[in-house]
């Protein structure tokens, strides 16, 4: 079912990584490639956002803190991107910068980004939380990781 | 159902998925069966006509049949006319399991959106009395009903607050003066589900519910302003109190973000712990606990509160609703049908081989439809068999059904619960654009006030399969019967 690339990546940055959506019958998937597994949750951080909205859209305002832990890495995305829907629901907010360090499964991070302004970022959707559907953090034949998995919309 | 099993061999309309029909045999004009292999302990069963089982993708099949092989399963893994995709179960998915048979309870067995359901309030207001005011209507009714990404209720909860919110569903929200006691004869379980555990909740569950009480959500939920416009079953109609041309009002919504939480929480604790539960799960998705263990009755504690957070949150969505009704056409009294939920797990007695058993029947995407005579149906409506309600898509019908006698042998009295997508969110809003949707829709005299037109893009009303197909089939089927079909008028969204 999975349709491959639906979107294309963000705009190039510093971090060389690339994110994109892929089809899951009624929701949408989140992948996120880079040079290393921290690189790679950043990229499936900013799909996450453009799942609600146009990424270019959002601004860097304010900044959240985000500590998470898990037992390997598939169920460390899984804690990353429900702690960032956690944070987009509860403060109203959108992000579209990441700044992530993992280290003996655990991850620190910093997300950038602004509250949500209807009239200016269209919010498509509320994000409900990241499933273990299609959930994996894998090294690719390139050398580059990728790291995926179904958002419930 | 008709004798003759043979082998079915079908093609798909869209040509894009495929359902992988061998070993699925024709049991009657609407029932397919597999017969238990491998890891399954019992067969899995879909209902469905030839046209809507051709379309299902095969992920339906596969997960079904994972469905099948859990411990303590009953009967069958069922699939609803609707059934797609979903995460583990499929969505228009049901298991029922016995506890004393090791049976199992799923977080995915019921899905993010906990108690996710649609009630229906009727009024002795005509379609034209809508039409009249429909744009003043329209307007107010968005005001009124916080909707969309970012969108927070008039409601801020205290601890100790929330904790009764928790514990009474909409017996708690009538008794702070959301509706009437009448209203609560009219949902299930009399508006409060037995056996929430608050304390079963993450910090987290709690504070994502903080500002969201009395919120729609966003994605597929609605509500929407209707007419009556066909009868198909009068008796029952007449005593759902739906006439011809008669409006009513439909809410589909669920438990908000404390729901979404408890079951990212559960979800990632029953994974966790299914080795120590001597689980080998067929699929990491298909993340279940033994109905008998700590972590099976927590999780049930904590589906029950954010049940009752359901309930509690359409109850004052109804509030609001007739609020805005009252500015605009005083007298529309807006009498609660009936609220009924379709991501559920709950605890019921069924009759197998002719023994009465207590079940924990999971509906995910799927509703309950308990025949006539049952007791849990209120007493007025209780000859007809329980209201089952059908939402479409936005721009489309919806359907009013009554649980029928022959579903509890078929199904444990399940039907299915809307049209299900047919096309993925992106490649809806390759198709559509959200002003032209609008635009359309008014020109067909149906109002859609929603904050986002990329939302609404997504929602595109042939994005999604035919519901009356799918009704169609449930009825043919025997799962219930259909009483009336709904036309939309107004239709607010997230």
């Amino acid at each position: 079912m999975i349709d491959g690339r639906v979107r294309a990546a963000g705009p190039a940055s510093d971090r060389a990584g690339e994110w994109e959506h892929f089809a899951h019958g009624a929701d949408i998937g989140v992948r996120g490639r880079g040079a290393t597994p921290a690189r790679a949750f950043e990229q499936a951080a900013r799909a996450l956002t453009a799942v609600v909205t146009d990424l270019p859209l959002v601004r860097t305002t304010t900044s959240t803190e985000v500590h998470c832990r898990a037992p390997d890495l598939d169920l460390l995305l899984y804690e990353w991107l429900n702690s960032l829907v956690f944070h987009m629901s509860t403060e109203r907010l959108l992000f579209a910068a990441f700044d992530v360090r993992i280290a003996g499964g655990e991850l620190f991070a910093q997300a950038r980004g602004e509250p949500v302004d209807v009239a200016r970022h269209a919010p498509a959707v509320e994000v409900k939380g990241a499933t273990l559907t299609e959930l994996s953090v894998r090294r690719e034949a390139d050398g580059r990781w990728c790291a995926q998995c179904v958002i419930d919309v | 159902m008709a004798a003759g099993a043979r082998s079915a061999s079908l093609t798909c309309r869209h040509g894009n998925v495929r359902v992988n029909l061998q070993g699925v045999h024709r049991d009657g004009e609407y029932r397919w069966v597999i017969e238990p292999t491998a890891r399954m302990r019992v067969p899995a069963v879909l209902f469905a006509d030839e046209q809507l089982l051709g379309d299902m993708d095969d992920k339906v099949r596969e997960q079904l049949c994972n469905v099948a092989s859990l411990p303590g399963i009953v009967g069958a893994a069922y699939a609803m006319p609707d059934a797609h995709w979903g995460y583990g179960f499929p969505i228009g998915g049901v298991a029922a399991f016995d506890a004393e048979q090791g049976g199992v309870v799923s977080a995915v067995g019921v899905g993010f959106d906990i108690s996710c359901g649609v009630r229906t309030l009727v009024s002795d207001g005509r379609r034209e009395d809508i039409v009249a005011v429909q744009d003043r209507l329209a307007r107010e009714l968005a005001r009124a009903i916080p909707a969309g990404v970012g969108s927070t209720g008039r409601l801020r909860l205290s601890d100790h607050e929330m904790d009764a919110m928790l514990t009474g569903g909409a017996r708690w929200a009538v008794a702070r003066g959301h509706g009437t006691t009448a209203d609560l004869a009219h949902i299930e379980e009399g508006g409060c589900i037995g056996g929430a555990e608050p304390t079963a909740l993450s910090q987290r569950a709690r504070t994502r519910q903080r500002d969201e009480m009395g919120t729609l959500g966003s994605g597929n939920h609605y509500l929407e302003v209707q007419w009556v416009a066909e009868v198909f079953d009068a008796v029952a109609a007449e005593a759902f109190g739906l006439r011809a041309g008669q409006a009513v009002v439909s809410i589909h919504c669920g438990s908000r973000g404390l729901g979404h939480q408890v079951g990212t929480d559960y979800l990632r604790d029953m994974l966790l712990a299914a080795p120590s539960h001597g689980l080998q799960l067929p699929d990491r998705e298909l993340a279940c606990a033994p109905i008998d263990s700590e972590l099976g009755r927590q999780y049930l504690g904590a589906m029950r509160a954010a049940m009752n957070c359901a309930l509690a949150n359409r109850q004052i969505l109804t509030h609001l609703c007739r609020e805005a009704f009252g500015r605009v056409l005083p007298g529309f009294d807006g009498r609660l049908l009936y609220d009924v939920s379709h991501n559920i797990c709950k605890e019921e007695r069924h009759e197998v081989n002719g023994r009465v058993r207590r079940l924990h029947v999971h509906r995910k995407g799927a509703t309950r439809a308990f025949g006539p005579a049952h007791e849990a149906v209120p007493e007025a409506l209780r000859p007809h068999g329980q209201p089952v309600l059908i939402g479409g898509s936005m721009g489309t019908a919806s359907y009013v059904l009554a649980g029928s006698a022959s579903g509890e042998a078929l199904s444990w009295s399940s039907a299915c619960h809307g049209a299900g997508r047919s096309m993925s969110r992106h490649q809806a809003t390759k198709q559509w654009q959200g002003r032209q949707l609008v635009d359309d829709l008014a020109a067909r005299g149906i109002l859609i006030r929603s904050p986002s037109l990329r939302g609404v893009a997504e929602e595109a009303p042939d994005a999604y399969k035919d519901v009356s197909a799918v009704v169609e089939a449930a009825d043919r089927a025997g799962l219930a019967r259909t009483v009336a079909r709904l036309e939309p008028l107004i239709c607010i969204k997230g």
